[in-house]
Parts: C-alpha cells; sequence; structure tokens
C-alpha cells in the first residue's frame, strides 16, 4: 500500500509546476491551463485524504470543485474571445486597460 | 512490491513529465494534448485510491469536456504567428521559480512532518463507487447539489452574454 504522504508529494509537485506555469508564460490560454493543473493536484490531494481517512466528504468535495471549475473554463475562455476580438492578441502584457 | 504501488511509480511520472512539458511548450495545442495526458494519469491514480466514480468524471469532464473546450478555442481564435510570440525576460522567470520552489519546498516540508494519519490500516473500497456518492450526493448534500444546477445556469447566461456579437 502506497503512503499517503507520496500522493501529497506528487500533488505538491503537479500543484508547483501549474504555478509556474502561470507566473513564467505570456500566453492567456496557456496561463489559463495551468489553472486547471494546479486544480487538479488540489483534486488528488482531496482524493487521497477521503480515501486513507475513509470519508466520503472528500470526494463530495471534488465533485463540487469539478463543477466550479467546468464553469470556470468555460467562463474564462468566452473572456479569453472577447479579450481576443478586441485587442487581437492573448499576450497578457499587452492586455493592461485595467493597469494603473 | 503490489500492483498498486507499480501503478503509482509507472503514472507519477508520466503525470510530472507531462504536465513540465505543458507549461513548456509554445504551441498551445501541443499544450492541451499534454494536458490531456497528465488528466489521464491523474485518472488512473484515483483508480489506485478507490475513487472509481472521480476516475470516470475525470475522464468524462476534463480529458473531455474541458479540454475539448480549449481545443476548441484555440482553433476557433486562429492565433497564427502569435504561437511565438516573444516569450521575453528569462530574468524575470528566476524570482518566479525560486518562489514556486520555496512554495513546494514548505509543503514537502509539512508533508514530511504530518506524515500519513495513523488511522484506517484497511481501507474502503465501497467509499468510491456510484452508489456510495450518489447517496451522499442525494441526501446529506442535496442543497448544495442543487446550488450547483444555479452555478451552471449563471454560467451559461455569462458565456452567452460574453461570447455574443454586438449587434449594431
Amino acid at each position: 500500500m502506497i503512503p499517503l504522504s507520496y500522493y501529497l508529494s506528487l500533488s505538491a509537485v503537479l500543484f508547483t509546476i501549474g504555478v509556474v506555469g502561470v507566473l513564467t508564460r505570456r500566453n492567456a490560454i496557456i496561463v489559463f491551463m495551468s489553472i486547471e493543473l494546479m486544480l487538479n493536484s488540489v483534486n488528488l490531494t482531496l482524493v487521497g485524504f477521503s480515501s486513507f481517512l475513509g470519508d466520503v466528504r472528500g470526494q463530495i468535495l471534488v465533485f463540487f470543485v469539478m463543477a466550479v471549475a467546468a464553469s470556470e473554463a468555460a467562463v474564462g475562455l468566452a473572456i479569453i474571445i472577447a479579450l481576443f476580438r478586441n485587442k487581437q492578441t492573448v499576450n497578457i502584457d499587452e492586455i493592461n486597460i485595467m493597469k494603473w | 512490491m503490489n500492483a498498486e504501488t507499480i501503478l503509482f511509480f509507472s503514472v507519477a511520472p508520466v503525470a510530472v513529465v507531462s504536465a513540465l512539458l505543458m507549461i513548456t511548450r509554445r504551441n498551445p495545442v501541443t499544450g492541451v494534448l499534454f494536458l490531456i495526458v497528465n488528466f489521464f494519469c491523474l485518472a488512473v491514480l484515483y483508480l489506485t485510491l478507490h475513487a472509481q466514480f472521480i476516475a470516470v468524471i475525470q475522464i468524462l469532464v476534463y480529458a473531455g469536456a474541458i479540454m475539448v473546450l480549449f481545443l476548441f478555442v484555440i482553433m476557433l481564435l486562429d492565433l497564427g504567428d502569435e504561437t511565438r510570440f516573444a516569450e521575453k525576460g528569462r530574468l524575470r522567470k528566476i524570482p518566479a521559480v525560486a518562489l514556486a520552489t520555496a512554495v513546494l519546498v514548505e509543503i514537502l516540508l509539512t508533508v514530511g512532518v504530518l506524515g500519513s494519519p495513523a488511522g484506517q490500516p484497511e481501507r474502503s473500497v465501497e467509499i468510491g463507487t456510484v452508489e456510495f456518492i450518489g447517496h451522499a450526493l442525494y441526501t446529506g448534500y442535496l442543497l448544495p447539489f442543487e446550488i450547483t444546477s444555479l452555478l451552471l445556469l449563471a454560467a451559461m447566461v455569462g458565456i452567452i452574454v460574453l461570447a455574443k456579437k454586438k449587434l449594431g
């Protein structure tokens, strides 16, 4: 049987990769995919705890996280489409109208 | 060394490598495909944790619906030469990687200090089945479940408003 700490460590590594992706990439779509990766790594933590503690609540929470992630992905991509229509780019360095 | 351990140690490196490739590829389509590989690896890991329902949902919703949406949007946008726009400023990546590494070290230290929970040596197989989760969802978690439908409705309305072409 694999110890829980292995799953938690893998989840931490995936989360860190997601953080690096968000902080270093300039393409809005790839930044968005990195956020999905971070959400998934947290889901792995929740399922791991749920399984090791014999408690179904962790998996219920994962279910809701997935519902929120699906809505968030759809809304985010709609925002990217609207941005691209206005600015003809998805480079987040050029999208700075909210910056002052 | 049982099957579970072999499965974990064959899938976990693939998950990490595909995640790394996802954030380093220039072409977003390649990135999406590597992210799908990563999601399949996570589904296999959920199976090793006896979370069958979550594993199936992971493939259906994430690898299926969400990533198809990503591919669809990338192809809709016709990025063209956008794929090689200047990812300039190698210098500013250093603090980003340093910060992320600090986060990683902190989490790993916490995991190492806390260790695995001692209780529950024999893990329940039934807990992850559709029957068990469905029962929990439709009894104790009925209200959050119904509120999720409102969330999806709000998302749908928002997307239509955002993506609609302005008339006139």
